[in-house]
């Protein structure tokens, strides 16, 4: 009787242990995108994790590939019930998408202003970023996953 | 043992869009009605057609080499053939891509001629 209370209790100690680091891990490690979400997205910039915007705002943007934040990225209609069935199941999950960000852009919700305010607007203007959605130029390993802070590498 | 492996190379044939360069711009040329002039082509990839892009923007002024995405910096593979052979052999994704960039460049769609203009300069490219 001692014995698997005091087993259940070490569990749940891990259990609380593992979740609270996990949840301040910067990593994404949900399910793999279908080759349809990563082929079509990152032609043109990083297939981002689905958790990092709300359902309605992934709605949205897949509404709208016309008018895609400033340039055309129609896609067919097989490609783009694929893509949004990928979205609004795995989308929107954890307590970063429970506010919808101005214009549906990751790089509006409070959360990324909070993770990047020691980064100012000059820096993110640099040559070599562009702009805030190019993860890449500083989590280097994004495209895995990982947005690990410290690996962030700010380039010149 | 053989009709599946017919019944399995019969759907591939139904997916496939592979082509070659050449054949695509065969294709062009046909619904065009008029044949391929490459100094045309250089001229409509290298000029402003009044938006805010133009194909250079992201290919770059030598499409032997690559380009970067104007907004996200992704770097872009080299268009001309000669240097990256992946390109204009895919007739779906030509395609898809002509439409958006051409709605981006132009604000509509470019005509069967205008491709086969641009595809004619860049197979002179090596």
């Amino acid at each position: 009787m001692y014995s698997t209370s005091s087993y259940v209790t070490r569990t749940l100690v891990a259990f609380v242990f593992f979740s609270i680091t996990a949840s301040r891990a910067d990593s994404y490690k949900g399910p793999t995108p279908p080759a349809v979400y990563t082929q079509e997205c990152s032609s043109c910039h990083l297939a981002f994790p689905p958790n990092l915007l709300p359902k309605v705002s992934w709605q949205r943007v897949m509404n709208g590939l016309d008018k895609h934040y400033g340039s055309d990225a129609s896609l067919d209609a097989d490609a783009q019930k694929q893509i949004s069935v990928w979205l609004q199941t795995y989308g929107g999950q954890g307590k970063r998408t429970r506010e919808e960000p101005p214009l549906d852009r990751i790089t509006r919700s409070a959360w990324f202003e909070r993770k990047h305010r020691e980064v100012g607007a000059a820096t993110f203007k640099r040559a070599s970023i562009k702009s805030p959605a190019n993860c890449t130029a500083c989590h280097r390993d994004a495209a895995q996953g990982d947005f690990e802070e410290d690996r962030v590498r700010i380039p010149k | 043992m053989f009709q599946k492996f017919f019944t399995l190379l019969f759907f591939v044939s139904l997916n496939t869009s592979a082509a070659t360069p050449t054949d695509l711009l065969a294709g062009y040329v046909s619904q065009s009605g008029q044949s391929a002039n490459a100094f045309k082509g250089e001229d409509f990839f290298k000029v402003s057609h009044g938006q805010e892009w133009q194909c250079t923007s992201c290919h770059g002024k030598s499409p032997t080499m690559s380009g970067r995405h104007a907004s996200t910096d992704k770097a872009i593979e080299p268009l001309a053939p000669a240097v990256n052979a992946k390109r204009f052999t895919d007739s779906a994704k030509v395609e898809k891509w002509f439409r958006r960039n051409c709605k981006d460049v132009l604000a509509r769609e470019c005509t069967a001629a205008e491709k086969a203009d641009v595809l004619a300069w860049l197979l002179t490219l090596r």
